[in-house]
């Protein structure tokens, strides 16, 4: 493997601190180096552009079966976005819903090298993984979804923490998963039979348990395993008008929970696209709807032990798909587009809808807004991540958009007085009019890699330039010191990078996709635990009489699924 | 004594039943019996032992008569015919495992193939009107634990999809249908009186072709507004009783088939299917699945969904993904002479294309990978047996309900043979080396 040094780029590194420095980063056998530590390194000129360890996605829906079915059903989201073969480039095509190969690309342009599947459904792990093996270049992991699982709604109704551990560290070795995701937490079980849990203390039906204890249950387990990644929620009541009081319920249930990890990850509950929780007012229709973002910002920011990310809308078509069964259904009835369901046996349940986030409409400019406002109330951008919950708020491919707007007043400016039909309310009726804050470089290295591996358990690995980590670098065309009289060049550049290195393979190359990598990696989490009888018992119990596989035929076994394991290994038999 | 495998999955219907228990003899080699497993299943695995069964790929001879031919020959023959073809047609994928499927992407990705499944004489109009309206759908496990409601279609498991009614939608006795079947109604629309239908609580004859309409009727039911007299020759008594039985459930779920797929109406049958399935969902729970027949069909659609973004009917020839059904489907390019080559894996056209089209394949350069003889071996100039995915190869199959299973080699094929992705593999180096790109 050839060895590299980047010349000369303005570095941007929270982790060691430095920010904008002119210095030189090498890697060597794949890792980053002291640029002393190389000699007859391959010599990458970034004089005059921005530098920064790859990036790293802690939540996107780019692999599995719901992905799948939002490409096979919306044969128009190709319509305008295919691109040809060309030299070692495989056929792209998709824009909400891009195919694998073009997920690989995009990430690959945008500078990132590591992708977290946000839900994957365990009896679909199988598919989940196919995917994930034919999307290039850029090493991934997927969490199983656990809040609407009847062994965890059964062991956490009896308090059963243990048990509920047992069942995850099994679940998470049967499925190749990396960690504990939960969805509508009993709302999606409830969703079995027409219904929903609205708020935190809504029973769901049969089981006889509420969300609240379902997510309380499964942070004392996450932490219990001491797994590298927090518990990962998506709230009840997502997207509901007035839904901000259910939010707040939701994060206070980490209150009286502590980190226990070998990671240096300090929240136990990562809450994922905040915005869509956020809301206040009581309907769509009253004109009443308004930003409730300070509200539960004021909240994060004085809490230590929670992270989130942002779900920024970004005004476009796109295709809406989550485990989140109910909320799709509503959606469909919302705006009558054709609405895609499968209920999962004992599991879960997905819904697909796409959706046009037009920004002539007052909602859709506000939930802009909402999106941007936690970006920008955020005091430890250590704790908030960009994403677009791709594609739900927004496509992937407008991540560089969303920078934009975060970083620039400017353009955000232009959306509300330009864009927006009515900028003016969503000026009044939430606070992105009062924010004149722009996110610097340095911020944006926190919110788009530093952070995220911090919260995923992988900065050991990533988000930083730290001699040792992987060889994940890239380079933007963007300089910090003559570029910044336009917001459009952030948003050029972040799309756009110059140069990409993945563990030490050159995968771009001036701004040219070269290779298609050749080590892409699946990371998921072995985690020892005693032996469980009981939890033994119970899962051969359920195999044999409700599922419609046999517990034999249930796990991912490596070879064709997970031919490239990244084995993270925990105790937790102590 | 005979040792048993058991947890093997059935590598034939999209029922994918994955509790077989296969007796090997004591050397390990030889199939006894097959366990648990439908006649047809069963007949699958033991037919793969027959004693007359190819093992070496042959050549046509310009007299009609084979000669065999060593894999590296018919490596070559496929390379080069696929290389030399301006529109190759890459035809079946529904037999294979999705690992295969992935490399018959990149080979057709490579030579600019138009890349077909079984789907598109099957449920293509299903995948189609999931376009049009979306699919609220569920697995089969949904099912067996809540369906309290059942319809059949236009199909006929009882002889199709033989251990579906057992293991997952009459029968069964599952988490909240303690009962099993006495837990269940059901209904089956069939204008012929079927082994399934006789089952029936309620079986609705219609008049052939008429499933629009009564489709059309039962949302008008479900709603509680006026119906005609009879619909598609079915009274409005009965049309209401059906509604109101599907209403009442707590959890329905409509199964169909080709009888629906293929008659009158296509896709807009099934368009409408889903509408009152969708409709149902505002009194109670409901989902809807197709009967899929081959037992990888679906996994096709998946590998070509997240590879190219459609699940069949695949144009690759301008270097980019296109799809258009009725243009770029399997029959249409054939009958407009618009294929110049053929290569067919894991399906047989030659028993189910019109005649026309498997004219156009006997008159073509073609190949036909298949573990057996079948009516498309016989009209191809090249036949290259290859080993039994799921008996003697393992790999992963997506079920009729997209739920994926890797399938499990209980036997070793016969010395020397090739499986279908080594096969592709050879015939993709071979042609990157003939294109110079390797
Ligand atoms: S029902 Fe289908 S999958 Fe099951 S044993 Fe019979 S042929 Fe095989």
């Amino acid at each position: 493997m050839a060895d590299y040094i980047i010349r000369n780029g303005f570095v941007f590194d929270p982790i060691l601190g430095i920010n904008g420095d002119i210095m030189d980063v090498a890697v060597k056998d794949g890792k980053i180096v002291d640029a002393g530590d190389v000699t007859k390194a391959t010599e990458i000129d970034a004089s005059g552009m921005t530098v920064m360890a790859a990036g790293v996605d802690v939540h996107a829906h780019v692999a599995g079966p719901k992905v799948n079915v939002g490409r096979n059903f919306r044969p128009e989201d190709k319509l305008f976005s295919c691109s040809p073969r060309s030299g070692i480039k495989r056929m792209e095509a998709g824009f909400s819903v891009p195919t694998t190969i073009r997920t690989g690309y995009l990430y690959a342009r945008m500078g990132f090298g590591f992708s977290m599947e946000a839900a994957m459904p365990p009896l679909y792990a199988r598919h989940t993984h196919e995917e994930i093996v034919d999307t290039p270049i850029i090493d991934q992991g997927a969490l199983p979804v656990f809040g609407n699982n009847w062994f965890v709604l059964e062991y956490i109704k009896e308090n059963e923490v243990e048990n509920t551990a047992a069942y995850i560290a099994w679940l998470l070795a049967q499925t190749k998963g990396y960690g504990v995701k939960c969805v509508n937490p009993g709302g999606t079980e409830s969703w079995g039979w027409g219904m929903n849990c609205e708020t935190v203390d809504d029973v769901v039906p049969y089981f006889d348990v509420t969300p609240r204890q379902i997510v309380d249950g499964l942070i004392a387990a996450n932490e219990m395993l001491g797994l590298p990644h927090c518990m990962h929620v998506h709230g009840n009541s997502l997207g509901e008008p007035g839904n901000y009081g259910v939010t707040l319920d939701t994060l206070k249930i980490a209150e009286g929970h502590k980190p226990n990890n070998e990671f240096g990850r300090e929240s136990v509950l990562h809450h994922t696209h905040l915005q869509f929780h956020c809301y206040g007012g009581e309907s769509y229709a009253s004109k009443s709807f308004e930003s409730k973002s300070k509200e539960v910002m004021e909240y994060v920011n004085s809490t230590d032990n929670i992270t989130f990310d942002l779900g920024v809308v970004t005004l476009d078509e796109t295709t809406t798909m989550t485990a989140d069964g109910p909320f799709e259904f509503h959606l469909s009835h919302m705006n009558n587009l054709k609405w895609a369901n499968t209920d999962v046996e004992l599991e879960t349940a997905a819904g697909v809808v796409p959706f046009i986030y037009n920004p002539k409409t007052f909602i859709a400019g506000a939930q802009w807004a909402i999106g941007l406002e936690l970006g920008l109330l955020i005091k430890d951008p250590m704790k908030a991540y960009i994403t677009t919950d791709a594609p739900n708020a927004g496509p992937l491919m407008r991540y560089p958009r969303v920078y934009k707007w975060l970083m620039s007043a400017k353009a955000r400016d232009d959306m509300l007085d330009n864009v927006l039909k009515y900028g003016d309310s969503v000026r009044e009726r939430c606070y992105i009019g009062e924010l004149d804050r722009e996110i610097s470089l340095y911020e944006l290295a926190m919110m788009t890699r530093a952070g995220p591996a911090k919260t995923l358990g992988l900065s050991h690995m990533f988000g930083s330039l730290k001699a040792g980590l992987e060889g994940d670098v890239v380079v933007y065309p963007y300089n910090p010191e003559s570029d910044t009289d336009d917001p459009e060049k952030i948003e050029y550049a972040f799309g756009n990078c110059n140069t990409l290195l993945k563990g030490g393979e050159l995968i771009v190359k001036d701004g040219e996709v070269v290779s298609n990598g050749k080590q892409k990696r699946t990371f998921w989490v072995n985690a020892k635990t005693n032996e469980n009888p009981v939890v033994e018992r119970d899962i051969s119990e359920k195999f044999k009489r409700y599922y419609t596989v046999t517990q034999n035929n249930y796990a991912v076994e490596g070879h064709h699924y997970v031919p490239n394991p990244y084995v993270i290994e925990v105790d937790a038999t102590k | 004594m005979a040792k048993i495998v058991t947890d093997v999955v059935c590598p034939f219907c999209g029922t994918l039943c994955d509790d077989l228990e296969v007796a090997l003899d004591d050397s390990g080699e030889k199939i006894l019996e097959v366990y648990n497993a439908c006649a047809i299943g069963a007949t699958k695995f033991l037919h793969s032992q027959a004693e007359d069964r190819l093992t070496r790929p042959r050549m046509k001879q310009e007299d009609g008569s084979w000669k065999d031919v060593t894999y590296d020959e018919a490596v070559e023959y496929t390379a080069k015919m696929l290389v030399d073809a301006k529109k190759p047609l890459m035809y079946g994928w529904s037999s294979t495992s999705c690992s295969a499927q992935s490399i018959g992407s990149e080979l057709g990705e490579e030579v600019g193939a138009c890349m077909d499944n079984t789907a598109t004489v099957c449920h293509g109009s299903t995948l189609i009107a999931v376009q049009d309206v979306g699919v609220p759908s569920a697995t089969l496990g949904e099912i067996a634990n809540r369906a309290d409601r059942v319809v059949f279609w236009g199909c006929n498991p009882a002889h199709a999809h033989p251990r579906h009614m057992s293991r997952y939608s009459i029968f069964p006795r599952g988490f909240f249908t303690g009962k099993g079947s006495k837990s269940r109604k059901m209904v089956v629309v069939d204008p012929r009186k079927t082994d399934t239908a006789k089952m029936a609580d309620i079986h609705l004859q219609l008049e052939q072709g008429r499933d629009y309409e009564l489709l059309s009727a039962i949302r008008i039911a479900i709603r509680g507004e006026k119906l005609p007299e009879t619909v598609a020759g079915i009274p409005a008594k009965t049309i209401k009783e059906v509604a109101d039985t599907l209403k009442s459930g707590r959890f329905s779920v409509i199964f169909f088939g080709m009888g629906v797929t293929h008659s009158l109406g296509k896709n807009h049958n099934i368009d409408i299917a889903i509408a009152v399935t969708r409709d149902l969902n505002d009194y109670t729970k409901a989902a809807i699945i197709p009967m899929r027949g081959h037992y990888n069909v679906t996994g096709s659609g998946q590998v070509w969904g997240w590879q190219f973004g459609y699940p069949f009917c695949l144009d690759l020839s301008r270097g980019f993904p296109r799809y258009n059904p009725g243009d770029s489907s399997s029959n249409d390019l054939l009958i407009r002479d618009e294929v110049d080559a053929v290569f067919t894996l894991g399906s047989d056209p030659g028993a189910h294309f019109p005649v026309g089209s498997v004219k156009k394949i006997a008159q073509l350069p073609s190949v036909c990978i298949d573990p057996h003889i079948t009516p498309t071996s016989a009209v191809s100039k090249l036949h290259v047996p290859v080993a039994f995915v799921g008996v003697e190869v393992g790999g992963c199959a997506y079920r009729m309900d997209n739920v994926p299973i890797e399938t499990r080699k209980v036997v070793e094929p016969p010395e020397g043979m090739l499986t279908d992705e080594e096969f592709l593999a050879k015939v993709l180096d071979r042609v990157k080396k003939i294109k110079g790109v390797a």
